[in-house]
């Protein structure tokens, strides 16, 4: 399968860049570098440019662990933001999607994963710690977990959950339930088996 | 709920198929490896979704073919349904119930029960205990759709402790609030999964009594043990106890991933004491128990796939078990037998239509039909 042959090592070596980008496989990687090469010198340096300036100068944020331009990112230094409300959530693209919703001004805290021993991450891989800390400190009231609802992300709601309960603060998880536009005939029994269950009170729903 | 007319195209052994069926009786007849048990596939297969032998499904291909087809014509409370399936070598398995295809498989696994009793079904006895606790999950899946899911999340949960029991063995340190967390986990999903068998092999027992009895005219005293370390302990309590050990094995040595079923006949495990004969009716009976278990549950007579069962029965348990499963409570059946004249006799006497298929080198020709 490998033994494609290059006219040249250069285009071979960028390729091979490239075809380490996940979702990349050898042919779509060619088509990208032949692309480039198709570009304007100007316009290849400004792409690898910023590729440079991310990987050197991106941070993530102390409070948070957010990627961030600064030491603390745009939401845990905004004012407006409720600073007594924290969500718990595995990674940066979750902050993003929770962000889109445009329903929660509460603050984030990404926890870089969650504890799966066959995938080689225990509880000290994740910033587990630092979240303790920094409940600990008191500013925060509830703490909402939104981790995926997976068996891991259960063991992982319910380790922190286990370490937090000491502490004077509420702890919440996100709902579960049927979703958005679905028909019950078609929802799986375990989703609608737990809605069921964790059913709400029919004015919260009018709150929309 | 039966099976009107069955075709098929290229599946193991045959290039086609095409037959009439009887609504109660149908037997087919046919020297060694003729294709007989490979009828009765084909309807499993239109039931479960995949072969009761192989469960490869491009193997189940005829040779040097690239794709099989299967099509059944049932009739399901006075409608007609039809069920079409297709494997392709590289394109993977489509099913189609009245022409509109199934977006998840899962979805018509329980709309045409079936019940297959065939030698295979010997490893019951013969084998360890994760065959019986296999025939013990297939069963409940059956009926109660969220019992799978709390298995997989056991055994997720279950590989997860092992993997962390494997890596404290190789770096020394560990979390105790991740065992307990893992431990609580396992215990909640466990004492479910507990229940649900319990409460299933305690329904099983006097239905099983009693077609045991029915076939072997004999008073041989049967009884299905449900066995697990679970028997009036806590499940925390067990695995906090068995810690050292597990942390030795490196696995989790507790739980109901260890859970048996013990097949008695006269107070002693039918494993070292029963005949083959014994044996047969044994699991004969235990298999018509699961016919009517599901019966009572879905109200729907599962289709009986028979599959050379009067080998090693004496006459009399063959005339019972024929006179048993011809009643009004058993739906449609069918039977395969080496043997013609043998089969032909007992349907003789019993006082209902059927219809005789001889199958030869994969053709299948109808002989005896009688309404």
């Amino acid at each position: 399968m490998n033994n494609q042959i290059y006219p040249s090592k250069l285009l071979e070596n960028a390729v091979e860049e490239f075809a380490k980008l996940p979702g990349i496989g050898r042919k779509t990687s060619l088509r990208l570098v032949l692309h480039l090469l198709r570009q304007s010198e100007v316009d290849v340096d400004r792409f690898s440019e910023t590729m440079i300036k991310l990987r050197h100068e991106v941070k993530h944020c102390k409070i948070c662990n957010n990627i961030s331009d600064t030491d603390v990112c745009t939401i845990c230094s905004n004012p407006r933001r409720d600073s007594s409300l924290l969500c718990v959530v595995e990674n940066i693209k979750d902050v993003m999607s929770i962000e889109n919703t445009h329903q929660y001004n509460g603050l984030y805290f990404v926890l870089g994963g969650v504890i799966s021993p066959m995938d080689g991450i225990g509880p000290a891989d994740l910033k587990i710690d630092q979240l303790i800390n920094k409940i600990a400190e008191g500013n925060v009231r509830e703490v909402i977990m939104a981790l995926s609802a997976t068996m891991e992300g259960d063991t992982t709601n319910f380790f922190i959950y286990k370490k937090l309960k000491q502490q004077p603060i509420s702890i919440s998880a996100i709902a579960r339930g049927v979703a958005f536009g679905d028909e019950l005939e078609y929802t799986d029994e375990v989703t609608l088996g737990r809605a069921i269950i964790n059913r709400v009170k029919f004015e919260a729903t009018l709150a929309d | 709920m039966f099976l009107k007319h069955l075709a098929a195209f290229n599946f193991k052994s045959y290039s086609q198929v095409d037959i009439n069926l009887h609504s109660k009786l149908n037997c087919f007849v046919g020297d060694n490896g003729q294709g007989k048990t490979n009828l009765l596939d084909i309807i499993y297969y239109l039931s479960i979704c995949k072969s009761a032998f192989n469960p490869t499904d491009t193997q189940n291909i005829k040779h040097s073919e690239d794709f099989f087809i299967l099509q059944g014509k049932y009739e399901r409370d006075d409608k007609e349904e039809n069920i079409f399936c297709a494997v392709k070598q590289s394109e993977g398995k489509v099913f189609k119930r009245n022409g509109k295809e199934y977006p998840r498989l899962a979805d018509h696994v329980g709309l045409l029960p079936v019940v297959i009793i065939s030698p295979a079904d010997l490893s019951l006895i013969i084998e360890g205990s994760e065959e019986r606790r296999k025939y013990v999950n297939s069963v409940i899946a059956q009926f109660d759709r969220l019992y799978l899911e709390e298995l997989i999340r056991y055994n997720r949960i279950l590989a997860q402790r092992n993997k962390l029991l494997k890596d404290i063995a190789d770096r020394g340190n560990y979390s105790e609030d991740l065992f307990e967390v893992l431990d609580s986990q396992l215990a909640t999903m466990g004492e479910t999964i507990y229940h649900k068998r319990k409460d299933f092999v305690d329904k099983l027992i006097p239905i099983f009594q009693k077609y045991y009895t029915a076939i072997s005219g004999k008073d041989e005293k049967v009884e299905l043990v449900y066995q697990s370390h679970l028997d009036g302990d806590d499940y925390i309590k067990l695995l906090m106890n068995s810690f050292s050990k597990d942390r030795m094995l490196q696995f989790t040595s507790v739980g109901i991933h260890k859970d048996d079923l013990t097949l008695m006949l006269n107070d002693h495990p039918i494993k070292k004491e029963g005949s083959q004969g014994q044996q047969k009716t044994y699991l004969i009976a235990l298999k018509l128990a699961q016919f009517e278990f599901m019966q009572n549950i879905s109200k729907v007579k599962p289709i009986l796939l028979l599959d050379d069962i009067f080998d090693k029965l004496d006459v009399g348990r063959v005339e019972n078990f024929i006179k048993l499963v011809s009643d009004e409570s058993f739906g449609q059946i069918f039977i395969t037998d080496t043997n013609k004249s043998r089969l032909n006799e007992i349907f003789e006497k019993l006082h209902s239509g059927y219809k005789l298929f001889k199958v030869d080198s994969g053709l299948i020709e109808e002989i005896v039909g009688k309404d």
